[in-house]
């Protein structure tokens, strides 16, 4: 196979009477004992965008890693334009017009834009033509498709959308004719995912062929004209995006009937049971991240903390939790101020009456080579025994006690916790905390990388603490989730809360607008962070200007 | 002052002998990592090198042969590494660790079961060495103050070895930043899996890399058997693995920073030897021994301070797993 290129590459031959860009029949694919791709068959039509949802684990990047030469599949065939073709590598497929924008960017973060680019695609030992080459192709690529972006720019200072905007230049460059992307929105903002799908109808329109594998189903409705439903490794259905509604995608993918809208009644708010004042953190490398930030949280009622990943959300949970040291400010639980500096923080924290969900399960929640037992009582091991003994058969029990409740498969007490499922080992966790009957509750991210059946299941759980009188703050980067379960929103921006929302009558282009600090009403005005922006170009300026990474692309 | 140039071109003279090793090790070092794979194992391949070329090279009575032989036991050594770190997907300064030993065993034991010298080679002299080349005119500019004596005794004069190594530090520079083969192994230190998804053998790369480190640190170790000395004695190469180690990271793993840092040491060394027995007022004699810890001591203290925040490459050290 001599390197693809995109001038000169023979092309296969088109049948003409077929409007398929891509068949895929009978693909099996284990790995291990795992079945991961179970005889599946899928048509996709030429110049369609085309969804492939399903829950973690349903097998949509295998099938989608099979088509791209990732992996081999067992048996089947895959045919493109008609052709049959045993696709045996990246290279392969990238020969045959397939390209793949992944999940996580298969970028080299030290290397410009452009070096990117023509990696593995290059015409000659010496890279000078071809980068030249590259330069001009790529000014008629953001020509035809709106993909503006600087080729000299390292990777690592752009921004995820406009790494993701490499990705997909990548592919085109190389002759894409079908672009595979896999839960690209996972990563933006709402306007940044936004214009990714103005640049995927402009490929549409240019006769591409786009696969797009997502969870979200919001995203399906609103872009694709077919969707096929995966679960458990089989294919379930290959549906019109105009004959199906998100509940019935959602019972496909979940095989049940699945409560997409949570149900709550109005929030019941008491006293204030968490009070946060002028609080000022730091992050690891003395960075101030979050900026006098004060707000309450009263018993019955959820506060959402809304902002794009990276604006002072994490280590203003990690103040809370104690996990952080304050430059300023204080903390009070149910009256008390905390004293939260010290290594023992946290656990002074816990005895307060507040318990944490962290962010991040995998990092601060769990301990993944514990056993399940272990984990269910991490943080609160004091309780069990006296001294240096360890009361293994009362922490046994409460870890049945936790699993039965909350439903956490396979109910084994002795399984390492590396090997659940991203919901259950959520579960683990929430049950650990939410059942030590809390006064106050912080959570953040509770639902990332869980299944939608364990979304519906947690976020009842949240509701249940609320209505038991429980003051709750959540966090988390997904807009729909703070919306639908709190009963107020803050929005925060660049280490200050930037505005506050009510979630029944908010609307998502104003959150947006204040979460990347853009809201014309809603400025940062503090001296020394951002300056004051009246007209749009200097809002543009304010936009691009480093300290505001996440957030740069509003456009 | 005529006095003073003279000593500085022979202590520049000295420097440039003694950083021809460290050079040819670090730009084999700067190899292997810009592609992912840390080397601790430089130093037994530099070891292994320079037996392997004295050995030869005595037993044939040539040079060049020695050389090639030098370049093999490296590459051996290198393969074992690969094989290790790259198939078997094993821990990298392990098996770098486990060749440094390996490697002071063998030449002491197959040194003595061959040449019964305790562990030395034969001397070797003639074409079983690599000599001076003189360069044209370096003999008639040698009466032209400054210039002449500086062409004569610093430019000319050296083995070709000492040559090669200073022309290898600008192609590594040209390899890595000009040509697609220096940009896929950058990329493959720095994130394999974009190299992967590209369609590019990571396997094959990263063997490529290892087989130029094998060549550089064989030539650098030969360097040290039949071109600095004349012949092998047990662990002749005295650690210089390591600080071509050091000198990478101090050099931030480029190349033109590496030639300043290996040059640098060498210079040290340099001043070190001709310090050795000199009084010094005040302080008096320093012990020999003082002296000869100096490089090792600079070396401990710019590593702790004064490098700043020396970024790997990403990958560096990490077996590449392409399953999930």
């Amino acid at each position: 196979m001599t390197s693809p290129n995109p001038s000169d590459h023979q092309r296969p031959e088109r049948a003409a009477d077929s409007s398929l860009a891509i068949e895929l029949i009978g693909i099996n694919k284990h790995f291990g004992p795992v079945h991961a791709n179970r005889d599946i068959n899928l048509a996709i039509k030429r110049g369609t965008v085309h969804g492939i949802v399903g829950e973690n684990g349903a097998g949509k990047s295998t099938l989608m890693s099979i088509l791209y030469g990732f992996y081999t599949a067992d048996s089947g065939e895959i045919r493109v334009n008609g052709v049959p073709h045993a696709i045996t590598d990246s290279r392969h497929a990238l020969a045959l017009g397939i390209g793949m924008v992944h999940q996580h960017f298969m970028l080299v973060d030290n290397f410009t834009v452009l070096e990117n680019i023509v990696l593995g695609a290059e015409d000659s030992a010496l890279l000078r033509p071809t980068l030249n080459k590259a330069r001009e192709h790529l000014k008629q690529l953001a020509r035809d498709y709106g993909l503006e972006i600087n080729p000299d720019a390292i990777v690592e200072n752009l921004s995820v959308g406009q790494q993701q905007r490499v990705e997909i230049l990548k592919a085109l460059y190389r002759g894409a004719e079908t672009l595979i992307l896999d839960e690209p929105t996972g990563v933006l903002t709402p306007a940044e995912a936004d214009h990714l799908f103005r640049i995927l109808r402009k490929l549409r329109e240019e006769g591409k062929t786009i696969i797009l594998i997502t969870h979200k189903l919001r995203e399906i409705m609103a872009i694709t004209d077919e969707v096929s439903v995966m679960r458990q490794g089989t294919m379930v259905q290959t549906l019109n995006t105009s004959d199906t509604s998100p509940e019935q995608l959602a019972e496909l993918m979940v095989g049940r009937r699945v409560l997409l809208r949570v149900e709550k009644g109005p929030a019941n708010p008491g006293k204030v049971l968490l009070d946060v004042k002028d609080l000022i953190v730091s992050d690891d490398f003395k960075v101030p991240r979050v900026k006098n930030v004060s707000f309450q949280v009263r018993a019955g009622e959820i506060v959402g903390i809304a902002g794009v990943a990276g604006n002072g959300q994490s280590e203003l949970l990690e103040s809370i939790a104690g996990m952080r040291d304050q430059l300023g400010g204080t903390i009070s639980v149910n009256g008390n101020v905390l004293s939260l500096d010290g290594d023992d923080g946290a656990k002074r924290a816990r005895d307060a009456g507040l318990a944490h969900v962290p962010e991040d399960r995998l990092r601060m929640g769990l301990i993944t080579n514990f056993a399940a037992w272990e984990n269910a009582i991490l943080g609160y091991q004091d309780k069990y025994g006296s001294g240096l003994g360890l009361d293994i058969a009362k922490a046994r029990e409460t870890a049945t006690e936790y699993m039965k409740k909350f439903d956490v498969r396979p109910a084994s007490l002795d399984l390492k916790t590396a090997n659940f499922s991203g919901g259950n080992q959520q579960k683990i966790v929430l049950a650990r905390e939410m059942e030590r009957d809390p006064d106050v509750l912080i959570v953040g991210q509770p639902t990332r990388g869980v299944d939608i059946g364990a979304i519906e299941f947690i976020h009842n759980q949240i509701i249940k603490m609320r209505d038991a009188g429980k003051a709750i703050l959540l966090v988390s980067v997904e807009l729909d989730e703070i919306r639908s379960l709190s009963d107020r929103i803050l929005v925060m921006f660049d280490g200050h809360i930037v505005g506050e929302a009510d979630p029944a009558t908010a609307d998502e282009t104003e959150l947006g607008l204040l979460m990347t600090g853009s809201h014309p009403d809603r400025v940062v005005t503090e001296p020394g962070t951002l300056p004051e922006h009246e007209t749009p170009i200097q809002q543009t300026l304010v936009q691009m200007s480093p300290k505001n990474n996440a957030g740069r692309e509003t456009n | 002052m005529e006095q003073l140039i003279v000593d500085l071109t022979l202590i520049l003279d000295s420097t440039t002998r003694l950083a021809v090793p460290l050079i040819l090790a670090c730009l084999a070092g700067l190899y292997s990592e810009r592609a992912g794979i840390v080397d601790i194992g430089l130093e037994g391949k530099l070891l292994a090198g320079a037996f392997a070329a004295a050995a030869t090279a005595a037993v044939t009575g040539s040079a060049w042969l020695g050389l090639l032989a030098g370049i093999g036991a490296a590459l051996v050594f290198s393969g074992i590494h690969g094989l290790a770190s790259i198939n078997f997907k094993g821990n990298q300064a392990i098996s770098g660790v486990a060749l440094n030993f390996l490697a002071a065993g063998l030449t002491t034991f197959l040194g003595q079961s061959w040449f019964k010298r305790g562990g030395y080679t034969p001397q070797l002299s003639g074409d079983r060495r690599f000599n001076p080349i003189t360069l044209p005119f370096a003999n008639e500019l040698r009466e032209v103050p400054i210039i002449g004596q500086i062409y004569y005794e610093l430019i000319s004069g050296h083995n070709i070895i000492t040559y090669f190594a200073f022309i290898a530090v600008p192609v590594t520079a040209w390899v890595l930043f000009r040509t697609r083969f220096g940009l896929r192994l950058r990329a493959v230190g720095e994130n394999p899996k974009a190299i992967d998804t590209a369609g590019i053998s990571v396997t094959r790369l990263r063997y490529q890399a290892l087989i130029i480190t094998a060549v550089l640190v064989g030539i650098g170790g030969a360097y040290l058997s039949i071109a600095q000395s004349a012949g092998f004695n047990n662990n002749m190469s005295a650690g210089r693995g390591y600080i071509a180690l050091a000198a990478l990271i101090f050099a931030k793993w480029r190349p033109g920073p590496a030639l300043l840092v290996c040059l640098m040491f060498g210079f040290l060394d340099a001043v070190q030897f001709r310090i050795q027995g000199q009084e010094f007022p005040i302080i008096g004699e320093v012990p020999v021994q003082a002296i000869q810890a100096l490089p090792y001591i600079l070396t401990v203290i710019l590593l702790a301070g004064f490098v700043g925040r020396a970024v790997a490459p990403k990958a560096s050290g990490i077996p590449y797993t392409k399953e999930r």
